[in-house]
């Protein structure tokens, strides 16, 4: 469960996030907004990688202020770029790399990247570089990577943004069939369908929460789109 | 680095990484310190034999020529100017001799293998207070985002070009540069997301 208090958050003079307070119980929540709203720095409140400027973040009981290591360990981070994401040479290596710092064995570590390149429909491309693979493969071995380490949680931001419609699809059947609870930033709304509760959020503040369809029609309507 | 591995069943491809280095520093230390030319131009010759050995296509021998030649003409031009014909050939055919070995030495070893070795041939390093595994993970990091990086040159020079400039290296330099520290912002947040620990 993810508990953020009061929090507010600033860059320099700009503040990007204020005043906000929320719980997050939910199997799958949904996070949308205009650029610049502040959606993406409250998505990477979630797992530590921004510690707010006042207020408190935790994860299970967990401070992002003194456990940020422990929580990143829990809540797995898929972002909107997966070429800045993926860091080893070749799929197989990258599915590695996550492991390699949680002190399993090599035998271990192994047998969960084979375990990992068949969950996730990879095996034919074990060894491909990874420049050469698609849009789409990039993203679903980035999601693979994350998912390789077992997260209790798993956040995304725009995971979808710079995919084609087949990708999207593909990347969106991955989502619905995680067993683990979801944070998913996203303009797509049609990546939205079966969530159980999304927040709005314009100018850096929370201004709608609740369920999918009430909060998206007052997304469309603060976006103009009515 | 002119190549990543490239997946294959040859004696070459299974051979284990470890020996095969040894084998490139050998050579090229043996290349350099024999001064005949008929002792690097076989050594030429094997490298091409090897080549066919790995079962890796001639075309991609002559991709890798057209990367080179530059380097390889400004070179001999300078040797014969400074030095004489004879030493030009020399010194030529060892750089293409040893690159194309190294080439091949890459393309027929995972990554992750030549990283290993590179690890426990550092593992002494570690008694005198360096990481050895921070070593291994630097190559690895160097070889994921060389071609990342060109690609962003291609899409900075495409854009330069859709406006009317054509090659003017350092309207291209200045752009990838800040993409590349944009860049190295975003991985930098990516590995701290991914676990990695970064004392």
């Amino acid at each position: 469960m993810f508990r953020i208090e009061e929090v507010e958050h600033r860059y320099g003079d700009r503040t990007v996030l204020r005043d906000v307070s929320v719980e997050l119980t939910e199997r799958r929540v949904a996070v949308v907004g205009a650029n610049g709203s502040g959606k993406s720095t409250f998505a990477r409140l979630l797992n530590g990688l921004v510690v707010p400027t006042s207020g408190t973040v935790t994860v299970d009981g967990l401070d992002t202020r003194k456990d940020g290591r422990r929580i990143r360990a829990k809540v797995g981070f898929v972002f909107q770029d997966p070429d800045l994401q993926i860091v080893m040479p070749t799929v197989a290596e990258d599915l590695a790399f996550g492991l390699k710092h949680r002190g399993l064995s090599k035998a271990d570590i192994d047998q969960r990247v084979e375990q990992a390149l068949e969950d996730n429909g990879l095996r034919d491309l074990r060894d491909q570089p990874a420049h050469l693979l698609s849009g789409g493969q990039k993203q679903r071995l980035a999601i693979a990577s994350v998912l390789a380490t077992a997260p209790r949680y798993v956040v995304f931001d725009e995971p979808t943004t710079m995919l084609d419609l087949r990708s999207k699809r593909q990347i969106a059947r991955v989502m619905a069939e995680l067993e683990q609870p979801v944070v998913v930033v996203s303009h797509d709304m049609d990546l939205l369908e079966g969530f159980d509760r999304v927040l709005v959020f314009d100018e850096g503040r929370l201004v709608a929460d609740g369920p999918p369809d009430v909060s998206i029609a007052f997304y469309l309507e603060l976006m103009g789109a009515c | 680095m002119l190549s990543l591995y490239r997946p294959g069943d040859s004696v070459l491809h299974r051979a284990p990484a470890g020996p095969k280095l040894v084998v490139l520093l050998v050579t090229c230390l043996a290349v350099f310190l024999v001064d005949e030319l008929w002792f690097t131009a076989v050594c030429g010759t094997v490298v091409l034999v090897l080549w066919r050995i790995a079962h890796i296509p001639y075309r991609e021998l002559g991709r890798q020529l057209r990367e080179l030649w530059v380097i390889a003409l400004l070179l001999a031009v300078f040797q014969v100017w400074a030095n004489g014909w004879h030493e030009a050939a020399m010194t030529v055919l060892r750089l293409l001799a040893l690159l194309l070995l190294a080439s091949l030495v890459t393309m027929t070893s995972r990554t992750s293998h030549i990283v290993d070795a590179l690890e426990s041939a550092a593992r002494p390093l570690a008694l005198v207070g360096m990481r050895p595994g921070r070593i291994a993970f630097l190559i690895g990091l160097t070889l994921r985002f060389i071609p990342l990086i060109r690609e962003k040159a291609e899409e900075i020079r495409a854009a330069q070009r859709a406006r009317g400039v054509e090659r003017r290296p350092l309207a291209l330099l200045l752009p990838l540069l800040l993409k590349t520290l944009t860049m190295a912002d975003a991985i930098s947040e990516a590995l701290d997301a991914r676990g990695f620990e970064s004392t």
